[in-house]
């Protein structure tokens, strides 16, 4: 029997790569706990008799407040409960437990000591009402990030209250508003966004009323002042670009294009999405932008993907400082002593406040931890993103086709021109993925790329993890050519199948009741 | 699929069907939505929207990406295929016929000539974009 036969031999667990790599471990069914609940369990005990008190009548004391009928909450006992979300969190990937290469997303290792320093007790049990005498370290760290901040982005001012990149960019959009509004130029009405923008940079503009402009960037992926050139007018407020951009290529004309659109009265926002690849190498205030966010979440490691929370703080230009939301923090200086305050008063122009309290504290925690720990080798980091990537376009670029040529930055994209013709989509290259113990890369995004694959491997993955990936890519591409079904039938040998994507978007099942209706 | 002979095509792959009353019928060409894939959402304009030629009157949404929806001609919407409220595959299963999207009254007829015809788009498709 031939090695490949004895492969394909057996049960789900299909596989053409190294047996090593097949892991099934013990993976649980879990129902909803509504479903475990039995009548009469709970998980504790309540010593009544211990207390020589009069039982409340609840009926009495909250009047036609009082439900007819108990609430309909599981009843269940302490190790059921415990069992059921451990169990949850099994059925989870993380980047604890692989490589996940999601482009766009800056998938890298938190690193626990930010966890540590979030949890120390008076940071985590900090009242948000607390007068700022009582809460000095706070507001002095929260300080401190923002300088931080302003020096890795070379703009003057920030503000942390954006709770995550697409508020900054909003909170970003409303500066450039009100600095138009304050020179009574009220024509500038319009935002230009080139096609290769983040989905919600225009979104972001239509939401501050501006109409948006889309421009086409060019064959080598990059924007030229060209076409900047030709959409700015005296209707346009500003421009958003993203750089590096969503094809993970650095906007090598951005000095220029920022210029043409100051010299025509806008301003520029930059989406900080991508700022792991820039870090203490280019400044964005350098080459020309007025207000840019950074996604402290990606790009200063803290622990995002399940939907938050995250953290957009933006820096702006001397120009849009007067707008920016308030409560601006504020260091007084008296000698020797050194206090630290919220400010709300004197910033007439603002915008207003635009987060509860004072943004994702913990968050930032965990993001000036990281960036104490990493202190003046912060360029590192962007070197080895940047490293990595162009690591992952040489090889793989001998079997998959790469977007665009030449050097990309923290990303890199593929297109489907090399396994298109074979009847395989990148939809079943990324499912096949999951076979092999990866997290899938970004696929379909950007949207100017056919069938694309985006890959970002981020600096904190070793070279022997970038290059088992690669492994695993170029045997599913073989797979592709010799064995497609195994990639059509893909994930085989995961907790769940492939799942029918389609269904769940035309008739999706979002409640328990729905659920129950449909089995 | 044969790309039908009396139909005319836009750049952005939305297709005008001439109905000879000074309205036309769009939709999204068979290789707009093949390119789409499963098509799980159209937002529709309403009834008496006016659009310019280039507008974006709607959206298609699939599994794989969102889209906008161009007005291949300029004018006013007089009806609208509501049936793809409930079943947005019929873009799919039919792009030139139960697929349709909304009926045009052209403001500015001339602008159909401007549309390619059946052998020019496909030739457009063949040759890239």
């Amino acid at each position: 029997m031939s090695e490949k036969s004895r492969q394909h031999q057996g049960g789900n667990d299909q596989m053409t790569g190294p047996r090593e790599r097949l892991s099934r471990g013990i993976q649980l069914e879990e129902p909803l706990i509504f479903e475990r609940s039995r009548p009469g369990r709970q998980g504790f005990v309540l010593q009544g008799s211990d207390w020589d008190v009069e039982p409340v009548d609840s009926k009495a004391e909250f009047g036609e407040l009082f439900r007819s009928e108990p609430a309909d909450l599981p009843e269940v006992t302490e190790p059921e409960v415990v069992r059921h979300f451990t169990r949850l969190s099994q059925w989870n990937y993380s980047i604890d437990t692989g490589f996940y290469p999601l482009g766009s997303c800056t998938m890298k290792y938190n690193p626990k000591i930010n966890e540590a320093m979030a949890r120390l007790p008076g940071f985590a049990n900090l009242h948000p009402y607390a007068p700022d005498q009582w809460c000095q370290g706070a507001l002095e760290l929260l300080w401190r990030l923002e300088r931080i901040l302003c020096a890795v982005s070379g703009l003057p001012a920030c503000s942390l209250q954006p709770a995550a990149g697409a508020q900054g960019e909003l909170t970003g959009l409303m500066c450039i508003h009100a600095y138009h509004d304050s020179r009574k130029d009220y024509g500038r009405r319009k935002i230009i966004v080139p096609d290769s923008a983040h989905g919600t940079n225009p979104a972001s503009a239509a939401f501050n009323g501006f109409s948006v402009v889309e421009i086409p960037s060019g064959p080598d992926g990059t924007l030229s002042p060209k076409a900047v050139a030709e959409a700015m007018d005296e209707t346009v407020a500003g421009l958003m670009i993203t750089n590096p951009n969503t094809l993970g290529i650095f906007e090598k004309e951005i000095a220029e294009i920022c210029k043409i659109v100051h010299d025509g009265g806008g301003k520029v926002y930059m989406d900080g999405a991508n700022m792991n690849a820039i870090l203490g190498k280019a400044r964005p205030g350098d080459f020309g932008i007025d207000v840019m966010h950074f996604n402290v979440h990606k790009t200063f490691s803290t622990p995002h993907g399940g939907g938050g929370p995250g953290g957009g703080p933006i820096c702006v230009s001397k120009d849009l400082e007067p707008y920016l939301p308030v409560p601006r923090i504020e260091r007084d200086v008296d000698g020797d002593t050194i206090t630290y305050r919220r400010e709300f008063d004197g910033h007439q122009a603002s915008v207003g406040k635009v987060k509860a309290f004072w943004g994702n504290f913990l968050v930032y925690v965990r993001a000036y931890t990281y960036l104490r720990e990493y202190g003046k080798d912060l360029p590192r980091i962007s070197e080895l993103a940047v490293l990595n990537a162009n690591y992952v376009r040489a090889k793989l670029g001998e079997t998959y086709s790469v977007a665009y040529p030449g050097r990309c930055m923290h990303e890199v994209v593929f297109n489907d021109s090399s396994f298109k013709d074979l009847g395989v989509s990148t939809l079943d290259v990324a499912k096949r993925l999951i076979d092999y113990g990866f997290h899938p890369p970004t696929i379909y995004f950007p949207l100017n790329v056919e069938g694309a694959l985006m890959i970002e491997p981020t600096e904190t993955e070793a070279l022997r993890a970038i290059d088992e990936f690669i492994e695993v890519m170029e045997m599913i591409h073989r797979e592709a050519e010799e064995t497609p079904e195994l990639l059509k039938e893909a994930p085989r040998n995961a907790f769940r199948r492939r799942l029918d994507e389609t269904q769940a978007a035309r008739k999706p099942v979002l409640t328990y009741r729905q659920s129950k209706e449909s089995r | 699929m044969d790309t039908p002979e009396d139909f005319r095509f836009s750049r952005d792959h939305e297709w005008a069907h001439d109905e000879g009353d000074g309205t036309v019928t769009m939709g999204i060409s068979y290789h707009a939505q093949d390119a789409l894939g499963d098509i799980v959402f159209v937002e529709l304009p309403a009834e008496g929207d006016e659009f310019q030629k280039g507008d974006d009157l709607g959206v298609v949404e699939s599994v794989k990406t969102v889209s906008d929806i161009y007005a291949p001609v300029s004018g006013e919407i007089v009806a609208i295929n509501d049936e793809l409220e409930d079943a947005p595959e019929l873009v799919n299963e039919s792009p030139y016929d139960t697929g349709w999207i909304v009926r045009i009254r052209m403001s500015n007829p001339d602008e159909l000539e401007e549309l390619m015809n059946a052998e020019g788009y496909e030739s457009f498709l063949h040759d890239g974009e």
